[in-house]
């Protein structure tokens, strides 16, 4: 399941992919084939036999050609067909995250789709080049090997066979107590790294209350704990060598010592009468000597190279994830593309964040806003604002009842027009990095300077703007650090203002904004934009009361709808609220 | 960045290296390399074995027609040894890494601690003038990067360099000729890596440079995800996304290409070279060239050129093994030179004497010290001239004279600012943006120090105060809320480590926050996670307003959080404010003005000059700038 999903990546890579297995099968083949050449060229040299040395030193240079063309081949193909499966997955990943809606967004969080499209695909692309070299390369250099030292001497290949199983047992058990080990070395380690960012972060913390001795005691608390379970594990691993030099020197021990008695019985004095163990020459023995460490170290390698894979398959699975997930909210078939107006209408809503909450962000609601109206809404941390907002351009969309733009269920909309058509400034509003006047063409990237200049001073924004040294053209950091809270504000509701939409939805969006502008702001809004929808959303009573109507939102319900006069009087929550703000606020 | 020490020399640093793992293992390291070497000699020792066995056993016998039961006695004394020298060298290699991975992680451990306790003494300088991921990549790759260095490449140098000499040694031994061939397809080698490892290294170096990129437009725009699909800006952020991610896999492919393809070259001049050497040893033998050793000149006998053969192939080995590793020893010093950046940043000075002690008085009444908490505090004012030591009770009164500043040199940011605040009073600071008001926070309490004028806290100067028992006697309330990992009761009493739980608890009703703290799942117990991710805004500050109670000091510094939070939660935040400022001389940054109104004196200022200074009354009634301000016609930060 998994691998089906990752596989769909690998598209134009497919050829690389196949060839470098191939190539590589060729390459460690020769590989074997070498150190045989090798052996009768010994065994010439010994016969003292010039043309069959020059004969075989020949054949070796020609099979030293090819291992090189092929090496170099499967080298170059491995690299281009796991980057390039990684280009695609990332692709793929990034593309798919573009589809997602803000429900599925939610369900991975941000910090965890970067993860997926940096580390994990990292670690995919690193164990997908591991299986398609090394996963090929070790098996068959221990096969190769193995056969090899058979054609040479069946017997003396019984000595391999025998203590291969002890290194593979070995290696078995140890990877098998390790595994776990690791797994809580790494959490410790994540957990240590977090402590030591937080410590980055809250320095001055640190230093007002003169922590300095605590953390550091705490630090070396953490660091000796990943410390003792870090050398337990790592004593544990470096036991591998021991064991493949074992295995290496018995081998060599027995093949030196039982291959002088073969050879002697072959050719010694009574040759020929006992031939019961089969012939070997001085070269065979030196072949073997030389497939013994191919044997064991390919054996070891190989063991190594599944762990690696395997560690991989937990970053390959959290990718599927993402690849497989079914998007909640897709435009429909034969979708309308217009809206015809500012419209919206509330019938009969409940909406709820994920299906197993427990309860619902938004019930009952029954709202109906004309075109061009203005309406505020008013209410505390999770009476639902933002949930109702989000609604009319189908961020999410209702469990229950329906939700009207312009007159139609915006199920019926394609995605574009409806977004297109209901501006929003979101309430953890965000500015990335570029030019303040690339910033705001994400509104309309066809935008003239011109109408980008009367955005900004609609949004009392082109007043700081052109106060900067470089204008439109000054940079804006990374999430909008170089410029106020305020400021950032008043850009992204010029970059909502250049949709022209019908719908204007300001989440928050004015709270760092001093009230002398915000009142222009909404002054700029009435005068300049009477056809558009505004829904404003605010903390301060003064952003909404001039508006036809307001909301007051308590508990995922509409408590109250009303003008601003209407709720002073009859509106418990609305007086409450309107009440503390003006008796240490003074806003007003 | 300042990161000037990055660049050091990598010799430096690799010698930097060395002395600090020979500075506290010495003895440790020793045996590693008596192990390494023993276990390498062994090594090579056993084709040397299987010389000896053919030129002894077999070919003699062979010669002499001896059956294989004569030749056994003979066979089985080099057996014996053989088999003894392996099992010496296996436990050589058992005793080398084990004792590796004790020290890799004691050294692990070591650096870090080093790095964090170093880092625990900069001034905050340090940390408002380097980015923080950078920092962090000190404890992440950087610290991989030394470990690496140290324990894989290091050691395998070594090996590697033992190796070749005892090949070198054993090969001269046997043929002058055959190793001048050797040598020079060693020249080769290494010219080979040199090359194609120096392109890979190179491509790597822009790969990490591409990866940065991508990873900083991936999370940007992660973060982002949610403006970019309001403002259906999906197919443009992809486009964007795909210009980085080419040039990703370009930098990917041809790093890892050149990698991948160095293994096979190397390989293939090994068998080259073997050819050459079968040639050359052949035509020697049948010519019967006088073979030149370092003991003189005798014939080539064919069981050398064998051993010779097999010792050209490890030697080949080890010279590949080593051009690679060398190779990685450049990446990898690249991060142990950061990491030395880290421990080589001076920590910050403090030459203050004053200290702060308990205080009682003695029966007659003067103020003296005392072992125990009494809840009123002296500074400890030693006198070098004559031994004489004075003690000063402390009130919280602190004066600022005609102080100027500057975070950089040319850039002054305070200019001749004066504020008196006698103890328990209020003094506020309002102004716009940059006009200086956060910057009064970081001259208190000393994270920076002023260029001219005179902070006097209690009349001493506080230049002479101890910059730990400074801070002890000022409490802080900062506009970002930092939260450490660990249970909400533990981050309350980060104020006072020695707190009861009644006390903590106290400090969090002072603050308002008990209410929301006994709503949470295990209450004062629950664990926050990540810098209290699972809290909001306004609980945050509420438990920063607690940490700061518990620390129950006489003078406090508040800087408002600017972030909005409901008015409800806004409401609870403001009174445990005022509770808090309660009896204490409290300096305030304000940033929303609603705190402001009840303050002494409220001081107004604008591009680091105080410009109106008063009470609110008296301010409004100036119609000034405070007058502005307060009407909304400007905003605060």
């Amino acid at each position: 399941m998994v691998i089906k999903t990752l596989s769909r990546s690998i598209r134009e890579y497919k050829l690389q992919s196949a060839l470098t297995p191939l190539f590589m099968v060729g390459e460690v083949v020769l590989e074997c084939f070498i150190p045989l050449i090798m052996a009768h060229l010994i065994d010439s040299i010994e016969a003292k036999a010039m043309t069959p040395v020059v004969r075989f030193g020949v054949i070796l240079l020609g099979m030293a050609a090819v291992s090189l063309l092929c090496g170099t081949l499967s080298g170059r193909f491995a690299a281009r067909a796991a980057t390039g499966f990684a280009r695609n997955l990332r692709r793929d990943l990034f593309y798919k995250v573009q589809d997602l809606s803000f429900g599925n967004i939610d369900k991975f969080s941000s910090a965890g789709l970067v993860t997926r499209l940096t580390t994990d695909v990292t670690n995919v692309q690193n164990a997908y080049m591991m299986l398609i070299r090394m996963a090929v390369r070790f098996p068959i250099m221990l096969v190769t090997a193995l056969v090899m030292s058979f054609t040479i001497h069946v017997k003396m290949t019984l000595i391999f066979l025998c203590i291969a199983p002890v290194l593979a047992a070995g290696l078995a058990l140890l990877i098998w107590k390790v595994y776990p080990m690791f797994d809580k070395v790494f959490k410790k380690y994540d957990e240590l790294n977090d402590s030591v960012q937080e410590n980055i972060k809250g320095m001055r913390v640190v230093k007002t209350y003169v922590r300095e001795e605590h953390e550091k005691k705490k630090f070396e608390r953490s660091a000796e704990e990943i410390r003792k379970t870090f050398t337990k594990a790592e004593r544990i691993i470096a036991l591998d060598n021991p064991l493949l030099w074992f295995c290496v020197f018995t081998a060599m021990l027995l093949i030196s010592t039982l291959g002088a008695v073969i050879v002697v019985r072959s050719f010694g004095g009574y040759a020929g009468d006992t031939p019961v163990w089969g012939e070997l020459s001085t070269g065979d023995i030196a072949s073997l000597f030389t497939y013994i460490g191919q044997i064991f170290s390919s054996l070891m390698m190989l063991a190594m190279v599944l762990v690696m894979i395997i560690m991989a398959t937990a970053s390959a699975r959290r990718i599927a994830e993402v690849l497989n997930e079914q998007v909640e909210i897709t435009s429909p078939e034969n979708a309308v593309t217009e809206v015809e107006n500012g419209d919206v209408d509330f019938c009969g809503v409940d909406f709820k964040y994920s299906a197993s909450a427990e309860t619902d962000a938004l019930s009952g609601i029954e709202l109906h806003i004309k075109s061009g109206e203005t309406v505020g809404i008013i209410g505390g941390t999770g009476s639902g604002k933002s949930s109702l907002v989000q609604m009319i351009p189908r961020l999410y969309d209702a469990h229950k009842g329906q939700v009207k733009v312009g007159g139609r269920d915006v199920k019926e909309y394609d995605l574009r027009a409806l977004r297109d058509s209901v501006a929003m400034v979101l309430q953890k509003n965000l500015l990335f990095s570029g030019t303040v006047a690339e910033n705001l063409r994400w509104g309309d990237k066809n935008a003239t300077d011109e109408q980008i200049k009367e955005a900004a001073s609609l949004a009392c924004a082109d007043e700081f703007v052109s106060a900067f040294p470089d204008k439109y053209d000054t940079y804006i950091e990374q999430g909008g650090s170089n410029v106020s809270g305020g400021q950032k504000q008043r850009l992204t509701i010029a970059r909502a203002l250049l949709k022209k939409p019908r719908i204007l939805i300001l989440d928050d969006s004015t709270s760092a904004v001093d009230t002398r502008t915000d009142a222009l702001i909404r002054k700029a809004f009435r005068e300049k934009i009477p056809g558009t929808t505004k829904i404003i959303i605010a903390q301060r009573i003064a952003s909404v009361q001039e508006a036809d109507r307001i909301v007051v939102m308590d508990n995922g319900r509409i408590d109250a709808v009303g003008t601003h006069d209407e709720l002073i009087a009859s509106n418990a929550i609305y007086r409450e609220v309107y009440d503390s703000q003006n008796r240490d606020g003074g806003e007003e | 960045m300042p990161r000037k020490e990055a660049q050091q020399d990598k010799p430096h640093v690799l010698g930097r290296l060395l002395r600090y793992l020979f500075a506290h293992y010495k003895g440790k390291l020793i045996v590693v390399l008596i192990c390494i070497l023993v276990a390498s000699a062994i090594h090579v020792s056993a084709s040397v074995f299987l010389q000896i066995i053919i030129d002894d056993c077999i070919t003699p016998a062979l010669k002499a027609g001896l059956t294989a039961g004569d030749m056994l006695p003979g066979l089985l004394k080099i057996a014996g040894i053989m088999g003894g020298a392996f099992a010496v060298a296996v436990i050589a290699v058992f005793v080398h890494t084990q004792l590796m991975a004790i020290v890799a992680h004691r050294f692990l451990k070591q650096i870090r601690e080093d790095m964090f306790n170093n880092m625990q003494s900069l001034p905050i300088k340090y940390f408002d003038t380097h980015k923080h991921g950078d920092i962090m990549s000190c404890y992440t790759n950087d610290v991989d990067a030394i470990l690496q260095l140290a324990t894989q490449c290091i050691p395998a140098i070594v090996c590697a360099a033992i190796m070749i000499i005892a090949f070198l040694c054993v090969m001269l031994y046997y043929s002058v000729w055959l190793t001048l061939i050797v040598l020079g397809s060693s020249v080769i080698m290494v010219l080979v890596t040199r090359f194609v490892g120096g392109k890979s290294s190179r491509n790597f170096i822009r790969q990490q440079k591409a990866i940065a990129k991508t990873e900083g437009y991936i999370e940007e725009m992660m973060n982002g995800q949610k403006v970019v699909k309001v403002f259906c800006h999906e197919s443009e952020a992809a486009r964007d996304f795909d210009k980085l991610n080419d040039e990703l896999f370009d930098c990917a492919d041809k790093a890892n290409g050149f990698a991948n393809i160095l293994g096979p070259i190397m390989g293939n001049i090994g068998n080259l070279l073997y050819v050459v050497l079968a040639f050359a040893g052949g035509a020697m033998m049948l010519g019967n060239v006088f073979n030149v050793s370092v003991f003189g000149v005798k014939p080539l006998e064919v069981g050398m050129i064998v051993s010779f053969l097999a010792m050209s192939r490890s030697f080949s080995n080890n010279v590949m093994q080593m051009a690679q590793t060398v190779n990685s020893v450049v990446q990898a010093s690249a991060g142990a030179g950061r990491v030395f950046a880290l421990l080589d940043e001076r920590p910050e000075p403090d030459k203050g004497y004053v200290t702060l002690v308990h205080a009682t008085e003695d029966e007659n009444g003067n103020l003296t010290e005392s072992e125990e908490r009494t809840g009123r505090w002296a500074w400890r004012h030693p006198h070098s001239a004559d031994g004489s030591v004075t003690y000063t009770e402390v009130k919280g009164r602190i004066t600022l004279d005609n102080v100027d500043f500057a975070y950089e040199p040319e850039k002054p940011v305070l200019h001749g600012v004066s504020v008196f605040a006698e103890p328990g009073q209020r003094v506020a600071f309002v102004g716009s943006t940059g006009a200086g008001k956060t910057t009064v926070t970081n001259l208190i309490n000393r994270f920076y120090d002023i260029a001219d004028g005179k902070i006097r806290y209690d009349g001493i100067n506080i230049n002479k105060i101890r910059k730990s028992d400074l801070r002890r006697s000022l409490g802080m309330v900062l506009q970002d809320t930092n939260l450490f990992t660990g249970t909400v009761r533990e981050n309350i009493r980060y104020g006072r480590l020695d707190a009861t739980d009644a006390e903590v608890e106290a400090a969090a009703r002072l603050a308002g926050a008990h209410d929301f703290i006994s709503h949470l799942p295990s209450g004062y117990d629950t664990v926050l996670k990540s810098d209290g991710a699972n809290l909001s805004q306004g609980q945050r500050q509420l438990l920063s307003i607690a940490r700061a109670a518990v620390a129950d000091t006489p003078v406090m510094i508040m800087d408002e959080a600017t972030s909005s939070i409901d008015t409800r939660t806004e409401a609870i935040v403001q009174e445990g404010c005022n509770r808090l400022m309660q009896g204490r001389t409290v300096f305030i940054i304000a940033h929303r003005l609603s705190t402001v109104r009840s303050a002494d004196v409220i001081m107004v200022l604008e591009h680091g000059r105080i410009i109106e200074r008063g009470n609110h009354e008296k301010l409004i009634a100036e119609k000034g700038k405070y007058y502005q301000l307060y009407t909304g016609a400007f905003e605060l930060d």
